[in-house]
């Protein structure tokens, strides 16, 4: 038995998500590989050589696999897929994109975004926004998985020595093709790995107004998240937002200002381990999950959480 | 240029899901059912087409139960042309829905098929994916803005890190985000009208598709739940249990 691991990353960096995927390949047993693919990304197949655990690293490096497009990472994915019990990628978009192509050419039916493994062919996943957790047992002969990140603990990023091995490009689909994209630049943690999270929500009232919660969260080397309604109303970006159909988080401190707690949201950030809600609504559902509360208007409260910091920091 | 929008019925999205005593599943019945919202913005987005005059025939198809065609009516009273209902009463996964997606997209030849993102009810996030696989077709998933041009398509969609466009060739698979559009109301004389709109009912068997699941769902279990905090006086207050109780700053 051995497992693929598909690495999270960007051709300059691994991302963190491929730690903890690897901590759930560990989990099923067996002997780890992990996939890189892009162009210009030997310096993140190094560092995934180096993850504790990991036995082998495969390349694909080359201008087919430029920005990972799902037609032609799949191609490569079900080319490699024989030497496999298990193939495993992040549930984040680029795993969610890959992952299920691969699996519809190899006629597996797909488990995405598993919480925990219960054996090699049994594992937990969450429905229904997070009010369930399925049981589900595979029958197919080899198992495609996508992981839900934070149910995983990250794997160290160093203590591995594993060969690091070039794998051929598959031709280009020729079905589409990369033409720009707009990252959000930020100084700060990415929402999915930071420690501790800052959310507004609708009661921000405007995009110019989450610079406090900004602030707050440079202060706290906290990332700063949102809810849908935030979003939808255009005060942040898409790639802000915490929830069902946006970024599960769970970082050891979560405050959420001025927002409700939809059951929607709370599916994505009811597993941080600390929560704080500031919110003038006393019966706003997300007292009920928050560990400290403060029942007040956020734009008195939210600058004296500033001011506090400063005074004892 | 003809438009499959596939939609599911789910579980309405403002309703408290309840995971049944016996561990076989949730509550469905006397529940509100309603087209999953992400469909629903598949659905807005083939109109529009319509209205641009890009789009000339919009087809709606929906796989399950009798019941689906309410969900069905649903699309056709936002403005899909006709419906397609694969009936059966088994559980559908998302292999199966994707093989029967496939020989529908077989028979009627659209040149874009439009998917939600993923269904609020097992939240799997497949069957676009999966669809576009099985017909070789590019896709783009999670779209939040889609320009067609001649024989393509260039596709906003959300990511991680942000946007990113890409350009897909036609025939393309497009599941939807949230930020493609607001969908509609369905109008009232609307609502009438869709009442004699045609939909057609095939079965698993009849496209020749083996639908049988691959997934045995073991059980289904209520989430931990988290215990009631603290109300606390001051944000001063607050710190100092931040700092000295919790330990997290």
């Amino acid at each position: 038995m051995s497992v693929l691991v598909i690495a999270e990353h960007d051709d300059a960096e691994l991302k963190p998500a491929t730690l903890n995927t690897v901590t759930a390949a560990k989990a099923l047993g067996g002997e780890i590989h992990v996939l890189v693919v892009g162009e210009g990304c030997g310096g993140v197949a190094e560092a995934a050589a180096k993850i504790d655990g990991v036995a082998r690293v495969l390349v694909a490096d080359a201008p087919e696999c430029a920005h990972r497009l799902a037609e032609n990472v799949a191609n490569l994915v079900v080319g490699l897929a024989d030497g496999y019990s298990h193939i495993l990628a992040p549930h984040t978009t680029s795993g969610k994109n890959i992952l299920p192509r691969a699996a519809a050419l190899l006629d597996i039916q797909p488990v995405s975004d598993i919480t925990a493994v219960i054996s090699e062919d049994t594992f937990e996943r969450p429905i229904y926004a997070g009010n369930g957790i399925a049981t589900v047992q595979s029958t197919d002969a080899k198992k495609l998985i996508t992981v839900r990140t934070t149910a995983f603990e990250p794997a160290a990023e160093a203590g591995g020595s594993a060969a690091v091995e070039q794998t051929a490009a598959t031709a280009d689909a020729g079905l589409s093709s990369f033409v720009r994209a707009e990252s959000s630049q930020s100084e700060r943690p990415e929402l999915t790995s930071a420690k501790i999270i800052i959310s507004g929500g609708r009661g921000m009232q405007s995009g110019e107004n989450f610079d406090m919660l900004e602030r707050v969260a440079d202060k706290l080397g906290a990332a700063v998240g949102a809810s849908r309604a935030a979003v939808d109303a255009g005060f942040v970006p898409n790639d802000y937002q915490v929830g069902q159909t946006g970024k599960i988080v769970a970082p050891d401190l979560y405050i959420a200002v001025g927002l409700s707690g939809a059951i929607q949201h709370l599916a994505g950030m009811k597993d941080s381990k600390v929560i704080v809600a500031i919110n003038k609504d006393e019966e706003a559902p997300i007292f009920q999950v928050a560990d400290y509360g403060i029942v007040g208007d956020l734009f008195d409260v939210v600058p004296q959480l500033e001011a506090e910091l400063d005074k004892q920091g | 240029m003809k438009v499959l929008v596939a939609v599911k019925r789910v579980i309405d999205p403002n309703v408290k899901v309840r995971v049944k005593a016996d561990q076989t599943g949730v509550e469905t019945a006397n529940v509100k059912m309603a087209m999953n919202p992400f469909d629903e913005i598949g659905v807005e987005e083939a109109i529009r087409m319509r209205e641009a005059g890009t789009a000339e025939e919009i087809v709606a198809v929906s796989i399950g139960a009798r019941q689906v065609q309410e969900t069905i009516r649903t699309a056709l009273a936002m403005g899909a042309d006709r419906g397609i209902h694969v009936a059966t009463d088994e559980d559908v996964q998302p292999l199966a829905a994707a093989k029967l997606l496939k020989a529908v997209v077989e028979k009627e030849q659209p040149q874009i098929v439009i998917l939600g993102k993923q269904a609020v009810d097992d939240d799997a996030g497949q069957t676009g994916q999966m669809l576009a696989g099985l017909l070789g077709w590019s896709q783009a998933t999670f779209a939040s803005k889609i320009v067609l041009g001649n024989g393509d398509a260039e596709i906003t969609r959300e990511v991680d890190g942000g946007l990113e466009t890409l350009k897909v060739s036609l025939p393309a698979v497009v599941t939807t985000d949230l930020r493609l559009n607001e969908p509609r109301y369905a109008s009232l004389p609307n609502i009438m009208k869709a009442k004699k709109k045609p939909i057609e009912e095939m079965t698993p068997a009849d496209l020749g598709v083996d639908a049988a699941p691959r997934l045995k769902l073991v059980k289904v279990v209520e989430p931990p739940k988290r215990k009631a905090g603290v109300k606390v006086e001051s944000v001063a207050e607050l710190v100092d249990k931040l700092r000295n109780e919790a330990k997290v700053i």
